[in-house]
């Protein structure tokens, strides 16, 4: 059994965020991490692996810089990580980006038995889209919001997340699953798994090694594949200084609740 | 079936909205997408169409969408269809656009619409945009929000005024950001949008009854269908209505060292304000103390009540993600530089465990 | 030094590691209680923190001192006292065996040290033989079989209570004077003869506790000799050597997690209507405090470096160690007084770090002695 895990490197929005002049986010100066959901997915991989037996194989597509994201997902027990990256994949939307992974995963092979997971979404983009658009790409069910996996031979009993309450759906392999939170505490790397990371195989999949797959077009990828573009970004305004309020908390209190009359909202 | 191209974007045209039911029950992201819909047909000229999929009889739920301003409803009844696989949902919806090809899909996004969505758009070669908060098809309208709800000069900046591409408005990089995502060259222009965020038209009944409702009975291929449901089940919790409050008081960090007594605090202080809901910010629910049904923010959910009460949050901007839209924002925190203070309209600086009993004993006081 | 992408990485796991486990509750109640906590040792354990530095043939993970000396920071950074935790069996628990075990000692008792299924402790120090470790007086009389009679106190034996294995060092020859003639055994803590006086109440490094080991003719056997006999005092220096090092570490994570306590707090603590890292007189004192952070740490790594590279590192360990744990004590005191009142109190963290780095300039050397063996160096 093969599983792919897909795995986005991003910019950690939870700390300071770096804006450029124009309003856009500086990604150069921020730092980057593993987005929190496919670290799930990775642990998925990882513990159907120790139950199963499988080959764990990490798909990310970016920059050369995600080399060291792709050494710490071997480092936390991937057998092997494949970077897609290259020049002509810059700039996609989400389309194109499940175009050029599902032509990544083709590429490599996916046969019968075989899984694909995912994080539901990226905390940089927040679309959740790419996960079943590589699904569709690759024509595999799929199951979003995974929060309990279960495998009995070939099929998948998959508990789904639902906004009031869950369903469990069966799906037989190959399909691909998204993973929230909910599904499972992701492992930290381990000791041993940080020094014997760098013997792990370790392939970036360009351009001229995807160029022959039927779903890699140039009209399908980067930016000119890509059917939407941004229009404009901005900022929104910053809302006037409000008042502060002194003294003791009691008169902060007596303060505040005579404004709250006087507004009439109490 | 004629030949379906999506980048022959003349063929396409109204604006449909995806309706989504469970258990036969229109969802309530249903008539805030309607009567979004019922505006952007207006500027784009055009007319509003509901595609509402379910089991047999749900035909009978349609006519009252178009009490929100849906010209017409599509029904695709099926039992099939009754509970949602994304693969049958996925063949119905696609085949009927391709059929119709209507210009622009809006679908919730909610779990289901957000596994529905981005499947559709893969097959149907058109972009998705995810979670929109704000449309405009008419540039004047969007023109007009930017510059309310934005720093762009618009003065100063020049718009193609004749575009007619939707325009879709959303929050990028954990709300840091907003950005507008337009899909010039495919059709349908498609986005989620996100639940409580666009409002509710009021109920027409005239229009219900003029609304016309066409059945269509899609055929469906058991072969075609990999997923098996097994079960749908309901968790009997405590539904909080974040989204509809007036008040919400939401507790934070400040709030770990003693959570029941905060809890308790914050909602009588929600009940002194005339009545409202807890909510929690994401510390709290990562540590397990409040449920994440509670959680405002941008993995949260987003509210705009007329009163909406900080404690002891530092308002990280995934936070005033899910907040700032509140008409009255007042804001608690031992420390006076965290960022919640930005946002709020009345700031206290103070330990939440002392400043709130004087806040319900001074509101009551005055009330 | 810059650290290669593999430390790096190894960095960032620590970092995690201990940023994430290392929670507030758990750290209170081992200042409460001041018991080991076998969970978070397990933890540990199971993510190979325990083997970092035992070869990979006796189930380590077959890193090198830099990696050790990054794992000890790392962890002291935000617990000094889990830091010893991760911290003995790659140092004076296991050290003693890769340097002078057997291959049957060493494939006996490193791989269940290595994975945290076994401690291993150190005991050395007497009641009266500290810093002069040559005035051991517990005795090991061999007998016609070859095994050993062990008669003795040793004192101050770090994690004690929880050893199954004990290095010990006793005279077998009281014929040869001071540091000769003493040898080194692997303890079976199990065996009869073998007592644990009460755990000590410490100023701080609370949660690791310490007794007395009390031997009454103990019979040990003869495979319990490790290495040469009356050799013992030759691999005890040499494994302190390495234990400075580690304990130097602990020095640079202790300034570190000050310095950073300090750091936040000056921003935040407001006094005449500004924050207090305003005044010079407070951000001079956190340049000051930064920057020997910064030295104390290159002397580490430096030192480690040259253990790496198999080079002479008894002087630099030595420095390194003195210079370190005299910086933790001299940061601390400042990130104390940044803090004023509040840093008096145990809610903030720095009056915990203030108490902890009191013991790095007195265990596993004292500064004194570790000035003794630079200047010893320097003028022989």
């Amino acid at each position: 059994m093969k599983i792919y895990v897909c795995v986005k490197q991003v910019p950690d929005t939870s700390g300071v965020v770096a804006v450029n002049p124009d309003g856009t986010m500086n990604r150069s100066k921020m730092p980057t991490i593993i987005n929190p959901d496919d670290l799930n997915a990775m642990e998925a991989a990882l513990q159907l692996k120790e139950s199963e037996g499988a080959t764990v194989v990490a798909v990310s597509m970016g920059p050369p810089q995600a080399m060291e994201m792709m050494r710490e997902l071997l480092a936390m027990g991937a057998d092997e990580a494949v970077l897609v990256s290259g020049r002509e994949f810059g700039g996609s939307d989400t389309f194109a980006t499940s175009q050029i992974i599902a032509g990544a995963i083709h590429h490599m092979g996916i046969g019968e038995g075989d899984l694909i997971l995912c994080g539901r979404q990226a905390i940089d983009g927040d679309t959740a889209q790419v996960g079943p658009q590589i699904a569709e790409k690759l024509h595999l069910p799929q199951v979003t919001y995974a929060t309990e996996i279960k495998k009995d031979g070939d099929t998948y009993t998959v508990r789904r997340a639902l906004e009031d309450g869950y369903m469990n759906i069966q799906v037989k392999s190959p399909c691909l699953i998204t993973c929230i939170k909910e599904l499972n505490e992701p492992r930290y790397m381990t000791v041993a798994g940080v020094f014997e990371a760098d013997d792990k195989p370790l392939t970036i999949l360009d351009y001229p090694a995807l160029k022959d797959e039927p779903l890699i077009e140039a009209d399908t990828i980067g930016l000119k594949g890509s059917p939407t573009n941004i229009f404009k970004s901005f900022n929104p305004p910053v809302k006037g200084q409000g008042e502060m309020l002194q003294g003791t908390e009691k008169e902060m209190a007596a303060a505040l609740a005579e404004k709250l009359s006087a507004k009439h909202v109490i | 079936m004629a030949e379906y191209n999506s980048s022959l974007i003349e063929e396409f045209s109204d604006i449909w909205v995806f309706c989504e039911q469970r258990d036969g029950k229109l969802m309530p992201t249903d008539y805030e997408l309607i009567s979004e819909g019922r505006k952007l047909a207006d500027q784009r000229g055009s007319k509003l169409i509901g595609l509402l999929l379910g089991g047999e009889g749900i035909e009978n739920a349609a006519k009252e969408l178009g009490g929100y301003g849906a010209d017409k409803i599509i029904v695709c009844e099926d039992p099939a269809l009754a509970v949602y696989t994304n693969e049958a949902y996925t063949n119905v919806v696609c085949d009927i656009v391709m059929e119709r090809k209507p210009e622009v899909l809006l679908i919730g996004a909610s779990n289901i619409g957000r596994d529905l969505g981005p499947r559709c758009a893969a097959r149907l070669h058109t972009g998705l945009t995810a979670d929109c908060t704000h449309l405009d098809i008419d540039m004047n309208t969007y023109v007009d929000f930017l510059d309310k709800n934005s720093n762009v000069d618009v003065a100063n900046t020049d718009f193609q005024m004749e575009d007619v591409n939707m325009k879709m408005t959303r929050p990028a990089f954990g709300g840091h950001l907003m950005a507008t995502i337009i899909c010039p060259r495919f059709r349908p222009c498609m986005a989620t949008v996100r639940p409580g965020v666009l409002k509710k038209a009021d109920f027409d009944q005239a229009k219900a009854e003029a609304c016309e409702v066409e059945v269509v009975r899609p055929a469906i291929n058991a072969a075609d269908i990999h997923e098996k449901v097994l079960e749908v089940v309901k968790e009997a919790k405590e539904v909080v209505d974040l989204i509809g409050a007036d008040v919400v008081v939401s507790i934070g960090n400040g709030a770990s060292k003693d959570i029941e007594t905060a809890k308790k605090l914050a909602q009588e202080l929600a009940d002194a304000l005339g009545g409202g809901v807890v909510g929690s910010s994401r510390a709290l629910v990562d540590a397990g103390l409040m449920d994440a049904d509670r959680q405002v923010g941008q993995t949260g959910k987003t509210v705009h009540p007329k009163v909406y009460v900080a404690l002891g949050i530092s308002g990280a901007i995934q936070h005033k993600a899910g907040m700032d839209n509140s008409e009255l924002i007042i804001a608690v925190n031992k420390n006076e530089g965290e960022p919640i203070f930005e946002v709020a309209d009345y700031g206290l600086v103070g330990d939440l465990f002392k400043v709130v009993p004087e806040m319900i004993e001074a509101i009551k006081a005055v009330k | 030094m810059i650290l290669d992408q593999k430390h790096a990485r190894f960095q960032k796991l620590c970092r995690q590691f201990a940023e994430t486990e290392f929670t507030k509750e758990l750290l209170d109640k081992l200042e409460e209680t001041g018991d080991f906590d076998w969970d978070i040792f397990k933890k540990m354990a199971k993510y190979g923190f325990c083997g970092v530095k035992i070869p990979k043939e006796y189930g380590g993970a077959g890193g090198d001192y830099l990696s050790y000396a990054i794992l000890v920071e790392e962890f002291a950074r935000v617990s000094p006292v889990l830091s010893i935790y991760a911290n003995t069996s790659n140092s004076l628990g296991g050290g003693p065996l890769m340097l002078a075990g057997s291959e049957e000692q060493k494939q006996k008792y490193l791989p269940p040290v290595a994975k945290g299924e076994q401690i291993m402790s150190f005991a050395l120090t007497e009641p009266g033989a500290g810093s002069d470790a040559g005035g051991t007086t517990t005795r090991a009389v061999e007998q016609e079989d070859g095994s050993f009679i062990l008669n003795g106190r040793k004192t101050f034996i770090s994690g004690a209570p929880m050893s199954d294995y004990c290095i010990v060092f006793a005279k077998t020859d009281p014929s040869q004077k001071g540091s000769r003639g003493i040898s080194m055994f692997v303890l079976d803590m199990h065996l009869p003869g073998v007592s644990l006086g009460k755990p000590e109440h410490k100023m701080g490094i609370k949660g690791y506790p310490t007794c007395d080991v009390i031997m009454e003719d103990v019979h040990v056997p003869a495979d319990a000799l490790v290495g040469k006999k009356d050799k013992g005092f030759g691999y005890a220096m040499q494994t302190l050597d390495g234990g400075r090092l580690g304990m130097a570490a602990q020095g640079v994570g202790i300034a570190q997690g000050c310095l950073e306590e300090a750091v936040k707090y000056a921003k935040e603590r407001k006094q005449f209507g500004r924050p207090i890292a305003n005044f010079q007189a407070i951000s001079f004192m956190l340049a000051d405090m930064a920057t020997e952070t910064e030295a104390a740490r290159q002397l580490v790594y430096h030192a480690a470096e040259l253990k790496d590279a198999g080079k002479d590192a008894g002087m630099a360990c030595s420095m390194a160690k003195y210079f370190a744990a005299e910086a933790a004590n001299h940061v601390a005191y400042k990130a104390v007084q940044i803090h004023g009142g509040y840093g008096y109190i145990s809610e903030y963290k720095v009056e915990r770090f203030y108490r902890d780095a009191r013991i790095v300039p007195i265990y596993e050397g004292t500064s004194q002695v570790q000035q003794m063996v630079i200047s010893g160096m320097l003028l022989k």
